[in-house]
């Protein structure tokens, strides 16, 4: 496909606006609370943007071109992975876990769990995370050079060294704020960049009714053929409600830090926990934005016109695809400037908040922790900035890497997936029970990713899984790996919950004193500030809550 | 005054928006045969005109709020 010059410089106008918004908040950078993220009213952003941020650094390139790519696969039930898998997590973290978060004066969630806990547990934490933030940022990193050379035949190390060159210039200069800023801009790039081709799609297509007309019922309706695992995905009303609308959703929306992180830049507890709570008006509504083009895509193809989803060498769809065909078919020169523009700053997003969540952790919660205790402030700055260089180094490494072995990062992935899986049963016990001990919650950490490990290795999905079984049958064959995801996570879940309380119950707890602000029952309501009672959080998480269920519902 | 203005996202994120906006509308007026898949819409005018006003929106309401400031 060929650019045009007006397409480029629409490009470049974009750029030029994110380096230069880095390049504005650099004088605002002098200790390493502004470049790493300070939560205090000197400090603080605005409720707004930090809401916008919350959404945005989550809405990658993977999350843009995989949603419209799963909307094409698995229907409208790929909504679930917002209505059920996001939105009462993000009501459960502003409503419970923020007072904990913000109101500890933990600067990180590792930090949170070292208060709570211990060293150890915050360690594992923090070195898992830390090494996951340079993963998937290499990952997206090597998702959009793919791309690019798809599309525009640039060459995968122009691509990678331009792209990674940009985000370091921005977080570089501006930190976290700069990173935050540009994840709001980007945020209504990738809205306002896509929505023209929702509207033309439904148009070509004939609205919803056109999509129901074309497509069979279990790819339009979210509930109505969850009743067994005999559908798109593959995956049944247990394995859904439980493996990601509890386990997974929560495990990811209220415990990881990339997330918590933008929340905690905010400037007082009350905006804080209201930055998950506004985020979740517009999460409802990117479904609309982020899957639907796939419903648009695959209508469109069975309808048989000048418009397919592309195909692979062996045949089968190739759904990855979905959104940048459709953004060819449709965008004239100028608007396909801004579309592309528009992948290119869902990229930047992902990476950006995954670079600004490395460097604190590894400032604060491993280079202070284990290699420099007392040091001064401007040392933490001066590392905080050299952790930025390094984070994108080591992205663009993973890249490479990821070209050259494909294998290892699927076995990278799955491996993280096992990590992931059982956290939120350690944060909810230490959150709300405050007899869990830092015994406890390390070892069932650990034994929760044992599990998870275990049980990938005796089920089978999709030919995947089972390298446990040394040739005999496995204990279970799911319909897919989604499905089989989805139970990796519950028995993690529930081993790592079980085997904690039980530790936990064998070990000495910490004195009451040492755990004020830390655990529910020690820690005082916070105040509200927020005269206005309809933007306090209950009704606010109300209105949420409401939203969700008419959404569900219009789309049963 | 600009230094407010150069504070507050509302006032880039807008100008950024304004900018598109013009680059789309002339594009579309000057080759309007670049119409969308067999659809009678000008694609290029009308999502820059969507962006117009929303790029509008922001710049205006971020001045409007740092000459509140700058009265202060």
């Amino acid at each position: 496909m060929q650019l045009s010059l007006i397409d480029y410089s629409i490009i470049a106008i974009y750029l030029m606006f994110v380096l230069s918004i880095g390049m504005l908040l650099k004088r605002k950078v002098k200790s390493s609370a502004d470049f790493l993220g300070g939560h205090d009213e000197k400090h603080g952003i605005p409720l707004w943007i930090t809401s916008l941020a919350f959404i945005s650094a989550n809405l990658g390139a993977q999350e843009v071109l995989g949603m419209s790519a799963s909307g094409a696969k698995y229907g409208i039930m790929t909504a679930h992975f917002y209505w059920i898998g996001a939105i009462p997590a993000m009501v459960f973290l502003g409503l419970f876990m923020m007072p904990f978060y913000y109101g500890s004066r933990a600067r990180s969630v590792p930090e949170y769990l070292r208060l709570r806990f211990d060293e150890k547990t915050r360690g594992l934490n923090a070195i898992s995370f830390a090494t996951m933030t340079v993963f998937s940022s290499g990952v997206s990193l090597y998702a959009l050079a793919i791309l690019l050379k798809v599309l525009l035949g640039w060459s995968f190390g122009f691509s990678v060294l331009l792209s990674a060159g940009i985000v370091a210039a921005y977080t570089f200069t501006g930190g976290l704020r700069s990173a935050i800023y540009n994840e709001v801009l980007q945020f209504f790039l990738i809205v306002l960049g896509i929505a023209p081709l929702v509207y033309v799609g439904l148009r070509k297509v004939g609205g919803w009714e056109g999509i129901q007309a074309q497509l069979p019922g279990a790819m339009t309706h979210t509930w109505q053929y969850m009743g067994s695992a005999d559908n798109p995905m593959g995956v049944g009303l247990f394995g859904m409600a439980m493996g990601l609308g509890f386990v997974l959703s929560f495990g990811y929306w209220c415990t990881d830090f990339l997330l918590v992180q933008r929340a905690m830049a905010a400037r007082n507890m009350s905006a804080a926990q209201r930055t998950p709570l506004i985020a979740a008006f517009p999460k409802m509504l990117l479904p609309f934005i982020v899957i639907m083009p796939g419903l648009v895509a695959l209508a469109m193809t069975q309808l048989g016109g000048d418009f397919s989803i592309p195909f692979k060498a062996d045949g089968r769809m190739d759904y990855d695809m979905t959104l940048p065909t459709m953004l060819v078919y449709f965008y004239p020169s100028g608007l396909l400037g801004v579309g592309l523009t528009a992948l290119m700053a869902s990229f930047m997003s992902g990476m950006a908040g995954n670079v600004t969540a490395f460097n604190t952790v590894w400032t604060y919660d491993i280079y202070q922790a284990y290699f420099r205790k007392n040091a001064s402030d401007s040392h933490y700055l001066w590392m905080g900035k050299m952790a930025t260089i390094f984070g994108i180094l080591l992205s663009i490494a993973t890249a490479y890497v990821a070209r050259s072995f494909n294998n290892i990062m699927d076995l990278l992935q799955l491996v993280f997936g096992f990590v992931n899986a059982p956290l939120f049963a350690t944060f909810l016990l230490g959150m709300f029970w405050k007899r869990t001990t830092g015994h406890g919650a390390f070892w069932g950490l650990l034994s929760g990713t044992a599990a998870a490990a275990l049980t990938h290795g005796v089920t089978m999905a999709e030919g995947k899984g089972g390298w446990l079984l040394l040739g005999s049958a496995p204990v279970h064959e799911f319909r897919s790996g989604m499905g089989q995801a989805f139970a990796i996570a519950i028995v993690a879940w529930v081993a790592c919950f079980v085997l904690t309380l039980a530790i936990s119950l064998a070990t000495k707890p910490k004195a009451d004193e040492e755990m004020r602000g830390l655990v529910y029952s020690l820690t005082e309501r916070p105040q509200e500030t927020e005269t206005r009672w309809y933007l306090r959080p209950i009704p606010l998480a109300a209105a949420v809550l409401a939203m969700t269920l008419a959404l569900n519902y219009l789309y049963h | 005054m600009l230094n407010q203005l150069l504070d507050d996202l509302r006032f880039p994120i807008g100008l950024l928006f304004s900018i598109f906006s013009v680059i789309l509308i002339v594009v579309g007026l000057v080759k309007p045969q670049a119409v969308t898949a067999g659809l009678d819409i000008n694609l290029n005018v009308s999502a820059g005109a969507f962006m117009g006003v929303f790029g509008l929106f922001m710049v205006l309401s971020a001045v409007w709020s740092a000459r509140g400031k700058v009265k202060q």
